[in-house]
C-alpha cells in the first residue's frame, strides 16, 4: 500500500479547529495520521515524502450548488469539464442541481447522473433530485425512492418553490427521511420580468428591477412553514441583509434552518452590471454595498452556514445578447476559494470560519463523508498558497463555459494541488494550460 | 454647399463623439454644440432647396428592431438632406427572424463599411452591445427603457428656441416614467442644462431610486404643474394596462390626463410637449394637443430632423480620422 507523508504544511481542519504547522500521513486512499507531532524524520524508507513548503493543507472543498449541462446541454458543460474546473478550484466533492434535460425527477435519471459522475472519477459527484415533478412546483417527486437512490437533497434548483401549500407538504414529508429541502428564495410574483437589483442603477440603465424584498418575503414565509411542519430547510444564495437577519432570528428560535451564499454576493455589487455586462447577470441579482456587507457579517457569525460556487455555465449565444435577453448565471468552481479568501485577507472572517463554510458544514448538511481531515477518512484535500497573487482570467478557466463575473479581478490565494482519495488530481505546475479561446465581451 | 448654407464641418470641429448612446455622460458644452448646429439646420430645412452634400459618399444604415415610423423617417430625411446614402432595415426583413443573433447582424452590417448606424431596439443596452461590435459611429434611436438621446436633444432645441434658454426653467415630465426612455434622456439633459425637473406620475409608474436623479416627485397634477414653464407629457403604454400599473384608462385620464383645467395651474405662458404618438383622451386632451398657443408637438417633429442632421454630421465627421487610418 502506498504511503505518503505531507510534511511542512500549515494544517487547517475547521471541523476540529486545527490550525498548526505539522504533517499528514496518507495510507492509500485514507488519512492515516495528522497533526503537529508526527515525527517526520522517523518515517520508514518506503514512505513517500512530499514537502509542502509551508503551504496550507486543508480538506477538499465540498460545493453544494453546481449546475452542469449534462445531461441535455453538454455544449455548456459536461460533468467531466465541470470536474476539471472543480479540481482546479480545490473542489473534491460537489452536488449537482436537478435542472438538467431530462430533469432529475425520477430514480432512473438520478441513477444515470450518479453513474455519469462516477465514470468521470476525478471528483465525488452527487446529485440533488427535483423537489417537484418537472420543476413545475406542483406535484412532489418520489422523495422516499429518490432519497433511497442517493439524492443529496431536494430542490427545484434556480426556481423557487412558489406554492406555499406545496412547500408545506415537502417540508413535512421530507421529515420521514431527514433530508433537506433547498429553496431558491425569490418570490416569483415580485421578480416578474426583473433582470437586476431594483434601484437607482436599474433605473439609470432602464432595466426592470427585482426588489430586495422578493428574497426576504420568501424566506419569512418558508420560515413560518418550517415552524409549522418541522423538517430541514436550506436557503441557497442569500443576497440581502433582510433575509439574513430573518434567518439569524429563526436560528435563535431554534429552527432547523441553514443557508448558503456564493462569492458574487460578498465580493461584488450591482455596479458590476453597469455597461450591461451579462456575465454579472446572476440569480438572485447582485445587490447593494449594504447587502454585501450584511452577507459578510452573516458568514462571520455563522448565520450563513456554507459558501457555494453557484456554478452556472452559460454558452456564448446565451450571454452575447442584450442584457434583458441573456441567461442568468456565472461560473464559479475555479474561483470559489480564491475569492472566498478575500474575506480572510480583508480581516472580515477568520480563515477557519471561511474554510468551514467551504468544507465541513456543506458535507455535514448533505451527510457526505467529506470535508474533514481526520484519521480514517478519505484523503480528499488541497494544498493552497493563501498569499499568492493572481488575476482571474476567463481565458485560463478550465471549464467549458467561461462566463465568470470575476474576470480580470486581482485575488490573493490559489490552489496548488488537489488530492482525491490520496491521488493527485490537480497540480498547478503540471496541469495542461487551457486552450485560449477568447470568449467575446459581455 | 453654398456659402449661405450651414457649414457643419467647419462649425462643429470641436465636438468629437464616437457614438451617441445616451445623454448621460455628455457634457453641457457637448449638448450646446449639438443644439447650435441643429439650429442652423432648422433654417436649412425651411428652404425650398434642402439638400446638402456634407455627407456625400457616406453610408448611414437605419437598423430598427422595433417599429417606429416617425423616428425612422426623421433619421432617413436627415441623412438624405446631408447627401448620405441611407439604407433602412427593419426587423421584418432582417435575418434576425431566421435565427441570426443581434451581434451577427451587426458584424455583417459592419463588414459593409457603413459610416453611421442608427439603431432602435426594444431591449435596454442592446445598442450599447452593438456599438462594441462595430467600428462605425452608432446613434441610439431608442433602446428599451434606457435612453432616446435624439428625442431629448430635439426637445431641448424646441424649448430653447421658444424660451431662449433652458437654464432656470421648471419642466414637469408627466406620465409613464417607469417605461420611458424619453423621460430618462430628458431628465439627464434638462438637469445638465440647469433646468428644474419635476416628475408627475402615479407611484406605480415611477421607477425605484428616481429621487436620486435630482428630480422632484409629485403624484398630483395640480401641485406638480404649479408654476411650470414646460409640461412634457409621456405616452402611456397601453400594453402596460394588463400589468395593472393603473386601474383603468378612464381613471388615469381623470387623474393624470392633461387638459386645460389642469394646465391652468402652470405659468400662463407654459408650453406643452409630447414625444408622440399621442393617446388622445388618455394622457392628453385633444384641446390641449391641438392648441397652437400652447402645444409644441408639431414643432418637436420639425426639430427632430434638424437635430438628427446635426448628430449624423458630428458622428460621421468624428469617424473620419480613425476610419481613414484603417484604410
Amino acid at each position: 500500500m502506498k504511503r505518503t507523508i505531507f510534511k511542512n504544511a500549515r494544517l487547517l481542519d475547521p471541523a476540529s479547529g486545527l490550525d498548526s504547522q505539522g504533517a499528514m500521513l496518507v495510507d492509500g486512499a485514507r488519512i492515516a495520521d495528522i497533526g503537529p507531532n508526527i515525527f517526520v524524520d522517523a518515517v520508514q524508507d518506503d514512505v513517500h515524502v512530499v514537502d509542502c513548503k509551508g503551504l496550507c493543507l486543508a480538506p477538499g472543498i465540498v460545493d453544494m450548488r453546481v449546475s452542469t449541462g449534462e445531461p441535455g446541454n453538454e455544449h455548456m458543460e459536461t460533468l467531466a469539464t465541470a470536474a476539471h474546473a472543480a479540481v482546479a478550484g480545490g473542489v473534491t466533492t460537489f452536488a449537482c442541481l436537478p435542472n438538467t434535460n431530462p430533469i432529475v425527477d425520477d430514480v432512473a435519471v438520478l441513477e444515470f447522473v450518479e453513474r455519469l459522475g462516477r465514470d468521470v472519477g476525478l471528483v465525488n459527484i452527487h446529485s440533488y433530485a427535483a423537489a417537484t415533478k418537472g420543476l413545475q412546483g406542483k406535484i412532489m417527486t418520489e422523495l422516499g425512492l429518490l432519497h433511497e437512490a442517493g439524492a443529496a437533497g431536494f430542490t427545484d434548483g434556480g426556481k423557487a418553490i412558489a406554492h406555499a401549500g406545496v412547500m408545506r407538504r415537502l417540508l413535512s414529508y421530507a421529515r420521514l427521511f431527514d433530508t433537506m429541502i433547498v429553496q431558491h428564495p425569490e418570490l416569483p410574483e415580485l421578480v416578474g420580468s426583473g433582470v437586476m437589483n431594483e434601484g437607482e442603477t436599474a433605473t439609470r440603465l432602464g432595466l426592470p428591477g427585482i426588489p430586495a424584498v422578493a428574497e426576504v418575503m420568501m424566506v419569512e414565509r418558508d420560515l413560518r412553514l418550517l415552524e409549522l411542519t418541522g423538517g430541514r430547510l436550506h436557503f441557497s444564495c442569500l443576497s440581502t441583509g433582510d433575509a439574513i437577519e430573518a434567518i439569524r432570528k429563526a436560528k435563535a428560535r431554534g429552527l432547523q434552518v441553514t443557508a448558503d451564499t456564493a462569492p458574487p454576493y460578498f465580493a461584488l455589487t450591482e455596479s458590476e452590471v453597469v455597461g450591461y455586462r451579462t456575465f454579472a447577470k446572476l440569480s438572485p441579482p447582485l445587490r447593494t454595498e449594504d447587502d454585501r456587507r450584511a452577507v459578510i457579517a452573516g458568514i462571520a457569525d455563522g448565520t450563513i452556514d456554507a459558501i457555494v460556487s453557484a456554478h452556472t455555465p452559460g454558452d456564448r449565444d446565451q450571454k452575447r445578447l442584450p442584457f434583458g435577453q441573456a441567461d442568468f448565471g456565472g461560473v464559479g468552481l475555479e474561483t470559489l476559494l480564491s475569492v472566498s479568501l478575500e474575506l480572510v485577507h480583508n480581516g472580515d472572517v477568520p480563515m477557519l470560519t471561511v474554510l468551514k463554510a467551504l468544507t465541513d458544514t456543506p458535507a455535514e448538511l448533505l451527510k457526505f463523508p467529506a470535508g474533514r481531515l481526520r484519521k480514517g477518512h478519505l484523503a480528499d484535500f488541497i494544498l493552497f498558497d493563501p498569499d499568492r497573487a493572481v488575476r482571474i482570467d476567463r481565458d485560463e478557466l478550465r471549464g467549458k463555459s467561461r462566463n465568470t463575473p470575476f474576470d480580470e479581478r486581482p485575488v490573493q490565494g490559489r490552489v496548488e494541488k488537489t488530492y482525491r482519495a490520496g491521488n493527485l488530481v490537480f497540480d498547478i505546475e503540471t496541469a495542461p494550460v487551457p486552450e485560449r479561446r477568447r470568449f467575446p465581451d459581455a | 454647399m453654398t456659402s449661405s448654407q450651414p457649414s457643419a464641418t467647419s462649425d462643429a470641429p470641436a465636438l468629437r463623439l464616437q457614438h451617441l448612446l445616451g445623454i448621460e455622460g455628455l457634457s453641457r458644452p457637448d449638448i450646446e454644440a449639438l443644439l447650435d448646429l441643429s439650429d442652423r439646420y432648422v433654417d436649412l430645412n425651411r428652404r425650398a432647396d434642402k439638400k446638402m452634400s456634407s455627407l456625400r459618399g457616406r453610408t448611414i444604415i437605419n437598423l430598427f428592431f422595433e417599429d417606429s415610423t416617425r423616428t425612422r423617417t426623421s433619421f432617413e430625411l436627415a441623412g438624405k438632406r446631408l447627401g448620405a446614402d441611407v439604407l433602412n432595415m427593419s426587423v421584418g426583413t432582417s435575418s434576425v427572424k431566421k435565427g441570426e443573433t443581434l451581434i451577427d447582424t451587426a458584424v455583417t452590417l459592419n463588414a459593409m463599411h457603413p459610416d453611421v448606424l442608427t439603431i432602435r431596439h426594444a431591449d435596454s443596452g442592446a445598442v450599447h452591445l452593438l456599438a462594441q461590435k462595430v467600428n462605425c459611429g452608432v446613434i441610439n434611436a431608442g433602446d428599451g427603457s434606457h435612453e432616446h438621446p435624439t428625442q431629448a436633444l430635439l426637445d431641448a432645441l424646441t424649448i430653447r428656441r421658444r424660451k431662449g434658454e433652458i437654464t432656470g426653467l421648471t419642466v414637469a415630465i408627466c406620465g409613464d416614467v417607469a417605461h420611458s426612455r424619453v423621460a430618462r434622456s430628458n431628465i439627464h439633459l434638462l438637469s445638465i442644462m440647469g433646468a428644474r425637473v419635476r416628475i408627475v406620475a402615479p407611484p406605480t409608474l415611477i421607477p425605484a431610486g428616481l429621487e436620486r436623479f435630482g428630480v422632484e416627485i409629485y403624484h398630483d397634477m395640480r401641485t406638480g404643474l404649479a408654476d411650470c414653464d414646460i409640461v412634457m407629457m409621456l405616452r402611456l403604454q397601453n400594453e402596460r394596462m394588463q400589468a395593472s400599473y393603473i386601474p383603468s384608462i378612464r381613471e388615469y385620464y381623470k387623474l393624470f390626463g392633461l387638459d386645460h383645467d389642469k394646465l391652468s395651474v402652470a405659468r400662463p405662458d407654459a408650453l406643452v410637449m409630447h414625444p408622440g404618438p399621442m393617446n388622445r383622451g388618455v394622457e392628453i386632451d385633444s384641446d390641449v394637443a391641438d392648441d397652437i398657443e400652447r402645444s409644441l408637438i408639431r414643432e418637436q417633429v420639425e426639430m427632430g430632423v434638424a437635430v438628427r442632421m446635426a448628430c449624423l454630421e458630428v458622428l460621421a465627421q468624428s469617424q473620419l480620422e480613425p476610419w481613414a487610418k484603417n484604410q
